[in-house]
């Protein structure tokens, strides 16, 4: 049985005297043990909203959430505050986007990693210390037991996402979710970043959920891949043949709109023309239609059906790109 | 044991650096900004100054500040007071009492009045702000409602209504009235930070941990919330002390003139001002001096505060 089973997952977010919008539609995916399992997609796609509702973590009042997030078993939108209280930081853990506003100014960074270990494993604030300059020794954090009797603001950028992660690894969770964990850093922290997430999740066993728009992150890290588009999964494959052999015209554009160090210079980037809608129409045809270079007729009239093409790869589209032909027939 | 013994080492050293704050602490880093800040020191040499004069004015003061040594020399027909002379640098007031001894006796009222309406009003108004700003939902609406509507009414005249409830006005009623004008300020104010605290990054993620609310209430929010207080509290102290003078002056003050209070020296000034301006001149500097050292005190202190300015 999976670890985590998001099913039917779908956010409404309801103001008064507005028709109420759908940020999050249907999503379903599994995350097994030790597996790593990433949400992709671009701003505004619901995959942000989607964490915070497995964490239980929107607020109450404005958003309506059903389906259901079966965690070893309990459901955990069927939890009470104080269960879901009891769970998050011990089961599960959650890593944040910024880094710097992710940590309380005010207090060292000691106070922060060791909150987590009074309040789950009740230990004492000494104890506490020991293990918490294990943790930033682990997470790579040189001479953690000054690190701990300092404050956010004298780390740097990396520094602070490590200690994060620490903090968040902290009760070793048996569910890691990463929310664009290396968007607010530069190119060689991110790979320092993932290689260690990589490592430390391995170590562990900890399964990890990790959302990106970043396809590189995937191709780095994830086992398998939801692809996310107005809010729904528009297509789900391996990542190795997520990357041989998009499918979904979303995933192929997204793919082609890499800039690629190998292609001849002066060639125009291919972006995909337009940008997220703000309500995203997914009745009566396919939310992506209006940008999809293959639309069809049927893709503005009927609502496209999630497929299975066996292998656990799903896809939602009437005209998904042919895979390629093989160039080299391998022997 | 090689291991256990590199453990207890690790947690004496660990014990050590928290017990002192060798470390940067928020407070230490604080003091180091505050300690290189001209205004800070200007604002602090002021208040400092006062606080000695009040401590030492009784063994200063040239005379019994409420001894009518030159009533003899009042003409109240001619409006004549005591002019400046020798043992009596400032001359007299309106009741021949030297005017010196009362200046200087005097900061130890208003510096009383001053820091315990603050005091109170601080006291309250946190209880009330963080209650709002903890909870939401309909408790906030309570409190913010009850808020508003003593916020709605004029400070002074809200002072003045309070003040006038108590028969009997004495130093003590000074302070209450002056004080309870100022919880709707800081309460409004603690929960308008603590709501803006509530949506942060960093409270999200102390409740993703799992953090109990309470914890995120005291650690998280509260403290992160405390910096337009405590500039506030600054600001507070030299209008509680204008409040307080105003108060004495409709009568509502404590009505035994004895023991000098600059407020009630001002308000005594009002009759004779185109006369002997001096009378008000030299108690309005002093409160508006002590109320400048406090203002500039609280603008450092925020700067020296705000976790963003510090390096």
């Amino acid at each position: 049985m999976a670890l985590l089973e998001v099913r039917d997952l779908t956010v409404q977010f309801q103001r008064k005297g507005e028709p109420s919008f759908t940020a999050v539609d249907q999503v379903s995916f599994d995350v097994e043990p030790g597996q790593t399992v990433g949400l992709v997609g671009e701003s505004g796609c619901g995959k942000s909203v989607t964490s915070l509702a497995i964490m239980g973590l929107l607020p109450k009042r404005g958003a309506k959430v059903s389906g259901t997030v079966d965690f070893e078993g309990t459901d955990l939108l069927r939890l009470s505050d104080k269960q879901l209280r009891d769970k998050r930081g011990r089961d599960l853990g959650m890593v944040f986007q910024d880094p710097l506003s992710s940590l309380n100014p005010v207090i060292p960074i000691g106070v922060q990693v060791t909150e987590v270990l009074e309040r789950h494993r009740g230990l004492s604030r000494k104890t506490a210390m020991v293990e918490a300059a294990e943790l930033l020794e682990k997470v790579g954090i040189p001479d953690p037991t000054r690190r701990l009797t300092e404050y956010p603001h004298q780390l740097s950028g990396g520094m602070r996402q490590r200690a994060l992660i620490a903090i968040a690894l902290a009760c070793r969770p048996r569910l890691l979710i990463a929310d664009e964990p290396t968007t607010a850093l530069d190119v060689t922290i991110q790979a320092q970043i993932l290689t260690l997430l990589k490592g430390l999740v391995k170590d562990l066993g900890t399964a990890l959920v990790m959302i990106t728009h970043d396809l590189g992150v995937v191709a780095g890290l994830c086992d398998e891949v939801n692809v996310l588009y107005g809010g729904r999964v528009v297509e789900k494959a391996q990542r190795h043949e997520l990357f041989a052999q998009p499918r979904h015209p979303y995933t192929h554009g997204l793919l082609a709109s890499i800039p690629r160090l190998d292609a001849p210079r002066g060639e125009r980037l291919n972006p995909i023309r337009g940008s997220v809608a703000d309500n995203i129409p997914w009745d009566n045809g396919c939310a992506f239609a209006p940008r999809c270079p293959n639309a069809l007729d049927i893709c503005r009239e009927r609502t496209p059906v999630q497929e299975d093409l066996g292998g656990g790869r799903l896809l939602r589209c009437h005209n998904p790109v042919q895979p390629e032909v093989p160039q080299e027939v391998s022997a | 044991m090689a291991i256990g013994s590199a453990k207890k080492e690790r947690i004496d050293s660990l014990a050590e650096s928290t017990a002192d704050d060798s470390g940067v602490s928020l407070a230490a880093s604080a003091w180091k900004r505050l300690r290189r800040s001209p205004v800070f020191l200007f604002g602090s040499f002021i208040i400092v100054a006062f606080v000695i004069i009040a401590i030492i004015s009784p063994w200063i003061a040239p005379h019994d500040p409420s001894a009518r040594d030159l009533a003899d020399q009042v003409i109240k027909a001619r409006n004549e007071i005591p002019k400046p002379q020798p043992g009596y640098p400032l001359g007299g007031d309106l009741q021949g009492r030297d005017f010196l001894s009362r200046l200087l006796v005097g900061a130890q009222q208003t510096l009383l009045v001053g820091v315990f309406a603050t005091l109170i009003g601080l006291v309250g108004g946190l209880a009330l702000g963080t209650l709002a700003g903890a909870f939401g939902g309909w408790v906030d609406s309570l409190v913010m409602r009850f808020v508003d509507v003593m916020l709605s009414i004029p400070q002074l005249l809200l002072a003045f209504g309070i003040g006038a409830l108590f028969a009997k006005p004495n130093l003590f009623t000074v302070i209450l009235a002056v004080s309870i004008v100022q919880i709707p300020v800081f309460a409004r104010l603690l929960r308008g930070s603590m709501l803006a605290q509530r949506e942060s990054d960093h409270v999200l993620a102390a409740t993703s941990l799992g953090v109990k609310h309470g914890a995120i209430v005291f650690r998280h929010m509260l403290p992160n919330s405390l910096g337009p207080v405590i500039v506030q509290s600054t600001l507070v102290l030299a209008t509680s002390i204008i409040d307080a003078a105003a108060l004495s002056f409709l009568g509502l003050g404590n009505p035994d003139d004895r023991i000098p209070e600059w407020g009630q020296m001002l308000g005594g000034a009002q009759t004779v001002i185109d006369t002997h301006p001096q009378l008000a001149f030299w108690p309005a500097g002093c409160i508006i001096a002590i109320a400048l050292g406090f203002t500039l005190v609280g603008e450092s202190l925020r700067d020296a505060l705000d976790p963003k300015n510090r390096r």
